[in-house]
């Protein structure tokens, strides 16, 4: 009971605290990294540095005054923030963060389309926040967020089917002690898949520059125009939640999870004195930067562009990199 | 009662499927009509892998693979048919939907 | 144990939703009770052992089919409901009627065959040479039923190919 239960109990407790509190430094993390970039100071006033910005933010939101819409849809305006955090938060439950099973809550043998399936449900969040707000720009936005997600969607599967080939597993757990067999991260084998899955990333948590559910400039705000306080929180939550999945399954898939760089390179075995977890995390701080940097530097795609890239470059591609990666398995 | 056989899956198949069937047979809505063709579909992927499981064979699983497959062809096609035929007559209600050329 | 509770549990949500699906009065809460029924039934299927399934029914039906059914309801934006146009012809008890038929023969059928199921089916399936439920399905798959399979493949093409002509405009 002890083992089945009240153990991964306190570890889903302690992993959701742990998103949350690292939710809010990433928007801090984010408006500095962008203020750097734009020779800005960013948040200066809360703190030393503004560090304490990222807990005065949450404060704000959650004294704000919750207004539902006279004309919207009150169950399904409800239902929809938290239809887009359950998903994101249940991702959560099969990332292996190391390799003792101290380190995750579970690895179940279909891990990798556990992922995939569950991150797909998100996108209700999106779809009936818009149509539940029953305003014209947040219906636009989620018509514009279903069609881009699930385009984005089959070229991030049949990126990933190539690598379910390469490491013949789909457990999580699985993969990463495959690429420690292989001695190589997974990134050096598949280029290719790793920067299809980055662009589907990105789209895939409507980051810029395929933020096309929430621009700003054309469509007040997007999808969640009409929500605020502590349901627009939600939704703030879910979109940073997302990318801490997206960069987490990239680090496992890519950049070899816990491993070490080199892993069967004997002479760097001094690197195993850092702890596992904390290279996982090194990692995914790495990728979460790059987010934000691409965020920096890009501007953002136009919808027709957007929708070109994913059926006309995307999904071609991915389905190339399958056959090839296909014929090479055989062949070796 | 406690035990949970495979009868009790059938049984749940069958209420489940008798739901569809009343949602095929009484609304007049036909997108709801394709979502009650969907539970019946999914009724009998609930029979076929309780089966499954019982007889300790995989092929009905296999089965399943296929209704899926079939279910999200049928779903485009139709709900492709829908918005065709909307955007001619205006309507989704199937009782309009009585002539064979426009 | 835990089975039974498992198994109650998402009976009584799958029964509750699948009838939110079909008598709800605003389609889009029947879509969004739709997708609820299925990701019940995934868990069902987790009770099943079938795991491969239950991610797959997620991923196709909960991640796909439905948010296609979502996307054509808001571009059907009805300014009428359909349920309102009366056709005097139609005789919606005569439904109910015939739905209550279908049921009680569905359980005569399940009353009967359980009834005289002495001659309990054997398993006529070999020894999978993989183990575990994901590679067994993928083994058998891609042995016995690979014709099956690429015609589906096929059947899926066809539905696209038919899907992108009847959305084009100038239908």
């Amino acid at each position: 009971m002890i083992d089945t239960v009240f153990w991964p109990l306190v570890k889903i407790v302690v992993l959701l605290n742990a998103v949350m509190v690292s939710v809010t430094f990433m928007t801090l993390l984010e408006r500095k990294v962008i203020a750097w970039a734009q020779s800005r100071l960013g948040p200066m006033r809360v703190g030393p540095y503004g560090v304490l910005q990222a807990i005065a933010d949450p404060i704000k939101l959650i004294l704000k005054e919750d207004i539902t819409p006279a004309k919207a849809d009150k169950v399904m305006f409800t239902l929809a923030p938290i239809m887009s955090l359950v998903p994101a938060f249940v991702v959560f439950a099969v990332i292996p963060f190391g390799a003792d099973p101290f380190y995750y809550v579970a690895d179940i043998n279909v891990g990798l389309l556990f992922i995939v399936s569950v991150t797909s449900i998100g996108v209700y969040g999106i779809i009936l926040a818009g149509w539940a707000s029953n305003s014209k720009y947040p219906l636009l936005a989620s018509l514009r967020a279903s069609a881009q997600l699930i385009s984005y969607e089959i070229a991030v599967t049949m990126t990933l089917v190539s690598l379910i080939l390469t490491a013949g597993t789909l457990s999580m757990v699985g993969i990463v002690e495959a690429q420690q067999e292989a001695g190589v991260w997974f990134g050096f084998i598949q280029p290719v898949a790793f920067v299809l899955v980055l662009i589907g990333g990105l789209a895939e948590t409507n980051r810029a520059p395929f933020d096309m559910p929430e621009a700003e400039q054309e469509l007040t705000g997007g999808f969640h125009t009409e929500y605020s306080g502590m349901r627009f929180a939600l939704f703030f939550l879910a979109e940073y939640a997302n990318m801490i999945v997206i960069s987490a399954v990239i680090v496992v898939l890519f950049w070899g999870g816990w491993l070490r760089p080199f892993p069967s390179v004997d002479a760097l075995a001094v690197l195993d004195y850092i702890p596992q977890w904390c290279w996982f995390f090194f990692k995914m701080f790495m990728v979460l930067y790059l987010f934000i940097w691409i965020r920096a530097t890009l501007p953002r795609y136009r919808y027709d562009q957007l929708m070109r890239i994913g059926w006309k470059v995307l999904i071609p591609i991915a389905i190339a990199n399958v056959v090839i990666t296909a014929v090479v398995k055989v062949l070796l | 009662m406690m035990e949970i056989t495979p009868a009790h899956y059938t049984v749940l198949s069958a209420a489940l499927f008798s739901i569809g069937v009343i949602g095929v047979l009484v609304r007049r809505n036909i997108i709801i009509i394709f979502m009650a063709i969907e539970l019946m579909l999914n009724a009998v992927n609930i029979n076929l892998v309780a089966h499954s499981q019982q007889v300790e064979n995989l092929v009905g699983q296999a089965f399943v693979v296929f209704v899926i497959a079939v279910a999200a062809a049928e779903a485009a096609v139709g709900l492709g048919i829908i918005l065709a035929f909307y955007r001619n007559k205006e309507t989704v209600n199937i009782d309009e939907m009585n002539v064979m050329r426009w | 144990m835990a089975e039974t509770i498992a198994f109650y549990t998402l009976s009584v949500l799958i029964l509750g939703l699948a009838v939110l699906v079909v008598t709800a009065k605003n389609t889009v809460h029947s879509v969004v009770s739709l997708v609820m029924t299925f990701l019940c039934v995934a868990a069902l299927y987790v009770v099943l052992e079938a795991e491969f399934l239950a991610v797959i029914q997620i991923l196709v039906y909960a991640g796909g089919i439905v948010v296609l059914y979502l996307f054509v309801v808001m571009l059907v934006n009805v300014g009428r409901p359909p349920e309102e146009h009366r056709d005097p012809r139609r005789l919606s008890v005569l439904g109910l009627g015939l739905a209550g038929a279908m049921l009680l023969e569905v359980a005569g059928i399940v009353a009967y065959s359980y009834s005289r199921s002495t001659s309990s089916v054997t398993a006529p399936a070999g020894p999978s040479p993989v183990q575990g439920n994901t590679e067994e399905l993928g083994w058998l798959l891609y042995t016995d039923y690979l014709i099956p399979f690429e015609l589906a493949s096929v059947l899926l093409l066809v539905a696209m190919v038919g899907a992108i002509v009847l959305a084009r405009r100038d239908l």
